[in-house]
């Protein structure tokens, strides 16, 4: 594949990055977030913006049981996400 | 809209060599917005399917006039966005570019704006002018939402009709904007997106320096986003011609700039954010009602797939009760009368002809006949689920299962058309992103029993087992898809190791199911399946027709009877004699042929019906072993006939290597445990 397709994971791995950022499988259901950085490569990147996931937009996490696919609300539609696909995905924790 | 009465200005159509050209109009949309409803209200069945030149995606076409002229309808693939990640996306894009339609109509979900109007945010990127339908005007206001059509068509610059297409409100209006458009009636100038702030100086530059290279008809500044988005297909294209120094130069900055996508698609949802705020007077209230109340059961890990087994259940159910009666109806009324007037009338002139036409022909054609009934009952059913919403749940809560296999939930719907039929199974499979999901999914549908399949397992079961018939019928499903799960996982990691496929699908809003929609539905894929096992099954009906009477003229001195006794060695392996073999043999034409032929070749109908003479011919443990055999054995015809299509000849002749040692390997080992407990 060509040069956009390097991986930028932080290097904090699993739990939560320096900014606050954690990935949305790590969402509690009905907890809402802002989008902080999509971080896969150039083609599922393309799917994730076109769906709607792009950096401030606001996610809800409608049903997460902590294993098997999600599902998530982003700019009014409603997404199913496999895990792996969440993982790449990460989000800033609104203050409540 | 208050515009005068336009002065009969030529538009782009009356530019073109002939005049009389018929007028062209694209319609783009989202998936799920209800493309496929306003497409048929503007038709009818005055429509063409077909595929796109070159590629595995479905194309429609249709034709509609008004006002004395006629409009040529194109149905664009539906994507989310236009980038160059799925070759649907390519297609409408393209088509856009190269054919230039007078009129893109951009179909727009009012309940999911936000989202629904970034492909808009793209089309207007594009040389052509648009015309906003507005669609489900109803679920939004169901939802609480309320949009002003004319404020939201004054912030985009663009013609927007509120639409309920599935109760027909707003097509004639959209049908005279669609006219409007291509007169070329001053539409207000369409405002753009424009990409993030902090990327606007980058664009300029790359504008700059490919200008005047940009080779006809791409547009220069669409070519320009396009490279800062990464598009693998623009990039290729200016890489080709630019001259290598200028395009070391765009490369350059392209390079430091590789977050750009981000920027570009950000800038497009802050258009789309201007004009929510515009057009929408009250967002929604509250969550979504009903979806969200049915979802919290139908997408439960555990109830989801309680109620998925009681769907499919029930789907069954409906198709074999109703449809069985019907086929048996129509094989003895309808096939078995014709075949044998055919024969009464043709037997004097000459024998070889009455047994052509009366077995090799009416007997192959027969077979397509008698199975319509099952499969528009088992389309139908599909149809209600799919349009209501039900099938994107029955993907979720599959996703688990079909990981096993190195697939996710959407290879579900096309494994699960399987059960109908394996030929829109294979060819269903086109609704998959990635190609190697795709071609594994092709690959293992053959493996789910159809209804022809299960019709032989119907008739033979009760025939050996009496009794324990459905239990042994439901241990031959069960053990098939055991199979393929088995199947799925060796093939997946074997052919396809590393590449792994993302899982990442709209859930759409559940609504009524639209009978005209599924009408249309239940039509293509029926007259698709009679039209590709029509055009194999009758010749190949023929040829085993032939081979089962030549030279002699009865079945037991036949070649193909030959054939059988040659591979009674590998036979007996499973049980099977060269009866069985010859009946496994001409089900490669159509699968419940294997009944006829046990017929033909046992010589039932003389005191004892068929029946009886197989309970007494063979032992349980043949009997089990040829109905495993019977249902893993490669394909019919119709259905190999479809892999070659869609996955080419190296897979078609992967999948018939692969399935024949599969049956025969799995045939034996439930030969020789049957033999082990004493059957």
């Amino acid at each position: 594949m060509n040069r956009r397709h390097r991986r930028e994971r932080c290097s904090c791995a699993l739990l939560a990055c320096p900014d606050g950022s954690v990935p949305l499988s790590a969402l509690q259901p009905g907890e809402s977030a802002e989008v902080a950085q999509v971080l896969c490569g150039h083609g599922l990147m393309c799917r994730m913006t076109s769906l709607g996931f792009t950096p401030g937009a606001e996610v809800t996490v409608v049903q997460n049981y902590g294993y098997g696919p999600l599902i998530a609300q982003v700019r009014g539609a409603r997404v199913a996400l496999g895990r792996g696909e969440a993982g790449q995905l990460y989000v800033r924790r609104k203050a409540a | 809209m208050t515009t005068e009465p336009p002065p009969i200005a030529p538009g782009p159509a009356a530019e073109r060599p002939g005049g009389a050209r018929p007028i062209l109009v694209a319609l783009a949309g989202q998936p799920n917005v209800g493309k496929s409803t306003v497409f048929n209200l503007l038709t009818g069945l005055d429509q063409h399917v077909g595929n796109w030149p070159g590629k595995t995606v479905e194309r429609k076409e249709g034709a509609f006039t008004f006002e004395g002229k006629t409009y040529r309808l194109v149905d664009l693939p539906g994507t989310y966005s236009l980038t160059a990640s799925s070759p649907e996306e390519v297609i409408a894009r393209e088509f856009i570019i190269r054919e230039r339609p007078d009129v893109v109509v951009a179909l727009v979900d009012a309940a999911i704006l936000e989202r629904s109007l970034y492909l808009v945010a793209e089309l207007v990127s594009l040389p052509a002018p648009v015309v906003v339908g507005l669609n489900m005007m109803d679920v939004a206001r169901q939802e609480g939402m309320e949009i002003e059509p004319d404020v939201l068509a004054a912030a985009l610059g663009l013609e927007v009709v509120p639409m309920t297409a599935s109760r027909h409100v707003g097509v004639q209006q959209l049908v005279e904007a669609i006219a409007r458009a291509a007169r070329g009636d001053p539409l207000p100038a369409p405002r753009r997106p424009e990409i993030r702030a902090d990327h606007r100086q980058v664009l300029t530059q790359i504008e700059e320096r490919i200008a005047g290279w940009v080779p006809q008809p791409y547009p220069q500044d669409w070519v320009a986003l396009k490279l800062l988005e990464g598009d693998e297909q623009v990039t290729l294209l200016m890489k080709e011609s630019l001259p290598a120094e200028r395009w070391e130069a765009v490369h350059q900055i392209l390079r430091h700039h590789e977050d750009a996508l981000l920027a570009v698609t950000s800038g497009r949802y802050e258009w789309i954010g201007r004009m929510i705020r515009a057009a929408v007077t009250r967002p929604r209230s509250g969550p979504i009602g009903l979806t969200e109340r049915i979802d919290h059961w139908a997408t439960h890990p555990l109830w989801g797939l309680v109620i998925l087994a009681g769907v499919l259940g029930l789907t069954f159910w409906l198709t074999y009760t109703v449809g069985t009666p019907l086929l048996n109806l129509l094989d003895v009324y309808g096939v078995q009368v014709l075949a044998e007037l055919a024969r009464a009338g043709l037997a004097p002139i000459s024998p070889w002809l009455a047994g052509l036409v009366a077995d090799g022909v009416i007997g192959g054609a027969g077979f397509i006949l008698t199975f319509l009934p099952i499969l528009v009952i088992f389309f139908a059913v599909m149809g209600v689920l799919e349009d209501v919403g039900y099938m994107a749940r029955a993907a979720f809560v599959m996703d688990g299962f079909m990981h096993l296999m190195g697939l996710h939930g959407k290879s579900f719907l096309p494994l699960f058309l399987g059960f109908g039929c394996n030929v829109p199974a294979v060819l269903g499979t086109r609704v998959i992103e990635s190609r190697r999901a795709r071609l594994l999914t092709a690959l293992l549908a053959p493996l789910v029993p159809c209804t022809a399949r299960m019709t032989v397992v119907a008739f033979l079961a009760p025939a050996f087992f009496g009794r324990a018939a459905t239990l042994v019928s439901w241990g031959t499903v069960l053990l098939s898809l055991a199979v393929l799960a088995a199947s799925g996982a060796l093939i997946g990691r074997a052919l396809f190791r590393g590449e792994r496929a993302a899982f990442i699908m709209e859930l759409p809003l559940y609504h009524l199911p639209n009978p005209r929609t599924i009408g249309l539905l239940v039509w293509q894929r029926t007259t698709e399946f009679v039209r590709k096992a029509g055009t194999v099954i009758l010749p190949v009906s023929v040829v085993i027709w032939a081979l089962s009477v030549l030279p002699g003229g009865s079945v037991e001195s036949s070649y193909l009877a030959a054939f059988g006794r040659w591979l009674e060695p590998l036979g007996r392996l499973m049980g099977l004699d060269w009866r069985l073999i010859v009946a496994l043999v001409s089900s490669f034409v159509a699968k419940e042929n294997a009944i006829a032929t046990l017929g033909v070749v046992l010589g039932a109908g003389e005191g004892s019906s068929l029946a009886q003479t197989l309970a007494s011919t063979y032992a349980p443990a043949s009997a089990l072993a040829f109905l495993v055999v019977q249902v893993l054995f490669i394909p019919c015809v119709a259905t190999v006939a479809a892999l070659r299509q869609e996955a080419g000849w190296r897979w078609m002749f992967f999948s018939l290597g692969f399935q024949l040692s599969v049956s025969l390997a799995v045939g034996a080992a439930v030969y020789w445990a049957a033999r082990a407990v004493g059957l």
